[in-house]
């Protein structure tokens, strides 16, 4: 079974900030970190590989040094990577974002499973995954709590939805999204990342793909538009107590106990 | 459409400027190549601003999309087999406001089997037309017929705004159907607005830091977004009885490539989404056998505990405890956040809390810019005391 698994680089913090006086952007210090969910995914992909043969194939769309996140996972055990990167795919939207990574994977070459992470740190949609599906024309499954089996051709899971959980037959080729409850992931081998082989990534820019159109890539390609940002607004009422701690617990107490919580 | 550099303007001190005020780090700069910026760019055009006239944002003319096409606010109906979410009523209540700004109608489609009598009760909500697609192949929630389904109502009923609950159904349905119409859709929306030009505002944090972005789809219809459960309120009822507009399914419509096994109703648990009174725990609590302090506090309030994803992370809470963008939004009468340093992610989900105390060590923490009462202390010195206290006052 040949396995594929979206993976992102996301900034080690996720703490840009507004600077209050420029009303500025400021940038995080911390340097960039595989997507912590996107690990369940891979280690779910490794561990259908040890059960049912395959590879394990790895794809990320983002600039050069997004190869780095590729590189964490061949030392997981992935056995050859993507990256996808070129200018033209910058700004892009839950729209454009899916529809490059759809192409990566068609150029990828034939797959039969896709798996996501539940979502990214940064970008926090969870949405990449079912349009990236849609993209593909092919059936997914979200929120994919358990994996059980493969047969004839279909992967049997389990999935959250709300107030219950739910057993699918998916026919594949077909896309399901992790989450953190799936498995454990292991951790990346010494051994694999001293006999590290550059050659296992292979990057890829709009001209390898498909369909070239540039108006369907990054900005171009979003119909979404951020009009601006800005600082989450404060709350009005706002009260800072300040003692030492027995003062604290009894302003507290008094506090909770004048609003009838006590 | 993009930013655009005018190489002739940049010099070496400007190229080496911009370069390092770039958030996304998405600038480089050398003399030999002189000035790019990379796709890590999130055009926060912040070297617009800063780059005297070497970077300017030029926008395209694309063809326009003809918006007096597109009428109307939908809500998508969540339910479970005829039990309607709550989250639904809060987006009609919603959609009424939004709809009224250019007098458009607030439409509402349900899809399921044997929900006709159901559907009524979208009206009493605040729904001026009700469609719904029954049919026996559309029982269970399966990705394809129901793309399939919301797909061709769109496409045949042509609403301008569309508003899903971001459950987890909900947040796999509407990113396929939006794909499938390459339209835009913005996730978990904590504000929204409608303009004189039937541009729905969509505001919610972004960049994953304490940003807010005010999002707009301005070329597209119809314009997606989604909402978590307890954002807005829910309206009050009104008493009515209107039948529903009945649509045609067709075979075509229920191919499925996947099949339903099994259905296991989770064991009922209190959600914390329901919860009046909510102790939260933050990083500010250093180890998993320390939540025992915290529980003993919110036992004698009678409370729900909370926590914040790094929690989750660590498994130390299940992710329904979870409060925040990717957990829970809660809407308490009482929040007490306890060692929750209050990123924006988290915030976002509490805001709707009619009360909230916090206790940080740190005064700069951003969770006192929400509090009503920020307690600046150690909550290994206040929480043990305030418990010994409200057991003594008993």
């Amino acid at each position: 079974m040949d396995i594929l698994v979206c993976v992102k680089q996301v900034p080690g913090s996720s703490n840009v900030k507004v600077d209050e006086k420029t009303g500025l952007l400021v940038r995080p210090k911390k340097g960039n970190k595989l997507n912590p969910y996107d690990l369940f995914a891979i280690e779910a992909a490794l561990e259908l590989r040890e059960q049912y043969g395959g590879t394990v194939r790895i794809l990320t769309m983002g600039p050069p040094q997004a190869a780095e996140a590729l590189e964490e996972c061949l030392w997981m055990g992935c056995d050859e990577g993507f990256l996808i990167t070129d200018r033209a795919f910058g700004g892009a939207d839950v729209l454009a974002t899916s529809y490059t990574i759809s192409q990566g994977i068609r150029k990828a070459g034939p797959v039969d499973l896709i798996i996501c992470g539940k979502q990214t740190t940064d970008g926090d949609t969870a949405q990449v995954g079912a349009e990236t599906a849609e993209h593909l024309g092919i059936p997914h499954l979200s929120n994919v709590t358990r994996i059980l089996s493969v047969e004839d051709g279909s992967v049997v899971v389990e999935a959250n939805q709300e107030n219950m959980i739910v057993k699918e037959k998916i026919q594949m080729p077909c896309l399901i999204c992790t989450d953190s409850e799936v498995n454990t992931p292991r951790l990346p081998s010494y051994r694999r990342k001293k006999a590290m082989d550059d050659s296992l990534i292979h990057s890829f820019t709009l001209n390898d793909f498909e369909d070239k159109d540039n108006t369907h890539y990054g900005l171009k390609g979003s119909p979404t538009q951020v009009q601006k940002v800005f600082p989450p607004e404060k709350s009005t009422s706002r009260v800072m107590v300040e003692g030492s701690s027995e003062e604290l617990a009894e302003k507290l107490g008094k506090l909770l106990s004048e609003r009838k919580f006590i | 459409m993009g930013l655009v550099i005018h190489k002739e303007k940049v010099t070496a001190e400007l190229g080496e400027k911009l370069k390092s005020i770039c958030p996304f780090g998405a600038i480089s700069y050398d003399v030999s190549n002189g000035l790019s910026i990379g796709m890590g760019c999130k055009l926060c055009k912040l070297c617009v601003k800063k780059g005297e006239g070497a970077v300017t944002f030029e926008e395209e003319q694309a063809p326009k999309v003809d918006k007096s096409l597109w009428n109307g606010v939908l809500v998508f109906c969540e339910h479970f087999h005829g039990k309607i979410h709550n989250v639904t009523f809060e987006l009609l209540g919603k959609a009424k406001e939004l709809a009224a700004v250019n007098g458009h109608k607030v439409l509402a489609l349900m899809i399921g089997s044997d929900i006709k009598d159901k559907a009524k009760e979208l009206y009493c909500y605040g729904a001026d037309e009700v469609y719904v697609y029954d049919d026996p192949g559309l029982k269970d929630f399966l990705i394809e017929p129901y793309t399939n389904v919301f797909y061709s109502f769109i496409e045949e009923v042509k609403p301008s705004s569309i508003l899903v609950g971001a459950t987890n159904v909900g947040r796999s349905l509407a990113p396929r159907v939006a794909a499938r119409l390459k339209t835009g859709l913005t996730a978990d929306c904590t504000s929204l607005e409608m303009t004189k030009d039937t541009d729905l505002v969509q505001i919610r944090p972004a960049f994953g830091g304490n940003i807010m972005a005010r999002i707009m789809t301005p070329n597209h219809r119809p314009q997606f977004c989604t909402v978590r459960y307890k954002i807005f309120s829910k309206p009050e009822r009104v008493e009515c009885d209107k039948a529903p507009i009945m649509m045609k399914v067709t075979p075509q419509m229920l191919v499925s490539h996947a099949q339903l096994l099994d259905v296991e109703m989770k064991p009922e648990d209190i959600d914390i989404s329901e919860a009046e009174v909510i102790v939260q725990c933050g990083r500010g609590v250093k180890s998993k056998a320390d939540l025992a302090m915290v529980q003993e506090l919110a036992d004698l309030l009678g409370a729900r505990m909370a926590c914040t994803r790094p929690l989750v992370e660590n498994n130390w809470f299940d992710a329904k405890h979870q409060i925040g963008l990717s957990g829970r939004t809660v809407k308490p009468k009482l929040l007490i956040c306890v060692g929750v340093s209050g990123a924006v992610q988290t915030v976002a989900g509490m805001k709707g809390s009619d009360l909230i105390i916090a206790i940080n060590t740190d005064p700069k923490a951003p969770i006192f810019d929400v509090a009503n009462y920020g307690f600046v202390g150690d909550l290994y010195e206040i929480v043990p005391r305030l418990t010994k206290m409200i057991r003594e006052a008993r």
